[in-house]
């Protein structure tokens, strides 16, 4: 890992040619924002495209009470994501989606203390944070997967089809709630997320196993959590406009 | 070997100011988050444009926030912050290309 520590012989030189880290960053950090970068081009495409298909559709435009799934416009987000678990039958719209937003800030701050507590070398409380933000991280896939489960399983009244059949809930080809492409975007957008949030706790995890072994005191700096700590809050980031776009807007 | 590592190492205590900076930084999220919200039931859809408008708002909000503090680029060099920042107005061209285009299929559909 290159570090600032490196740069002794390097003296006097320009600093680009090697006098000084380029921007006063390392090559690490460096990177992970330019891939930080790339993968918000990524998202971006695919919340502009949901912007695309969601306006090359009818909107619904009668009054909320009166809503009901249909192959005939876009649904209101808030009329399809309105369970929560435990709760079975009662109308609590955006409630669990709204939870699962609060675990994610949450796991995010837990993350920037395990860096601040880097930065002190304090091994024992990196691990303690740390392992906040990887059980922050498995908590909102749970939600997800409770989520997914919901979504694909449906609802008991069911959504009627353009040929006047009753399906229920939703795959990649058909669903309940409204056009096609609502529940397509649906698994591609959030799932997308998922897999971004699966990978950040899989690197958590590598990171804490190299802290509790004593890899990164022995290394003598905890660069390697502000690094992961990085991808963490654009998972972060990114699940906050998701929220917007996708369940808000 | 293991007591000579733990001789090494001194853990600097914590700075105060700093740990109250981060939940200062975390309340704010989490107030906007409230107010979202709020406004998502209490402001009724058919003031559809007035409420996407008040949500970007506060995702930006929301986003700025994150970036700057939790991912540290307000503390970064100037540099740093304009590289990461300018390639975004890409992103502003592709909303506009993507929601005209979206309006136009609409028409071509519907109308």
């Amino acid at each position: 890992m290159a570090s600032s520590s490196v740069t002794l012989e390097g003296q006097g030189k320009s600093v680009w040619g090697g006098g000084m880290a380029p921007l006063n960053a390392s090559y690490g950090k460096l990177m992970m924002w330019f891939f930080l970068l790339s993968d918000a081009f990524t998202f971006s495409a695919l919340l502009i495209a949901y912007g695309l298909i969601r306006y090359s559709h009818p909107a619904y435009d009668g009054a909320i009470a009166d809503f009901t799934f249909s192959q005939e416009y876009w649904p209101i987000p808030e009329m399809v994501f309105e369970a929560a678990p435990f709760l079975h039958g009662i109308h609590l719209p955006l409630v669990f989606v709204g939870i699962m937003t609060f675990i994610l800030i949450l796991s995010s701050v837990t993350m920037v203390l395990a860096v601040e507590a880097g930065h002190r070398m304090d091994k024992v409380a990196v691990e303690k944070w740390m392992l906040w933000t990887i059980i922050g991280g498995l908590t909102f896939l749970g939600c997800q997967a409770w989520e997914w489960g919901h979504f694909i399983a449906g609802t008991e009244e069911g959504g009627k089809m353009l040929d006047g059949s009753i399906f229920y809930g939703a795959n990649l080809s058909q669903n309940q709630y409204g056009p096609k492409n609502f529940a397509a975007l649906f698994f591609f957008i959030t799932g997308f997320h998922g897999f971004h949030v699966f990978s950040g706790v899989m690197l958590n995890f590598i990171i804490f196993y190299q802290t509790v072994v004593g890899i990164l005191e022995k290394r003598g700096h905890y660069e390697m959590v502000e690094k992961v700590g990085l991808y963490w809050h654009f998972v972060d980031l990114v699940w906050v406009f998701v929220f917007t776009f996708f369940y808000l807007v | 070997m293991e007591q000579e590592t733990a001789s090494e190492v001194v853990v600097q205590p914590v700075d105060k100011a700093k740990i109250n900076k981060i939940w200062k930084v975390a309340l704010i999220l989490a107030v906007v988050t409230a107010l979202e919200f709020l406004v998502a039931f209490t402001l009724p859809h058919e003031y559809a444009s007035l409420r996407v408008i008040i949500f970007v708002g506060m995702t930006i909000v929301k986003a700025f926030y994150i970036v700057a503090e939790f991912m540290h680029l307000a503390h970064e060099t100037k540099t740093l912050i304009w590289s990461i920042l300018i390639p975004c107005v890409f992103v502003i061209w592709l909303i506009a290309a993507l929601l005209i285009q979206g309006g136009s299929i609409f028409s071509a559909l519907y109308n």
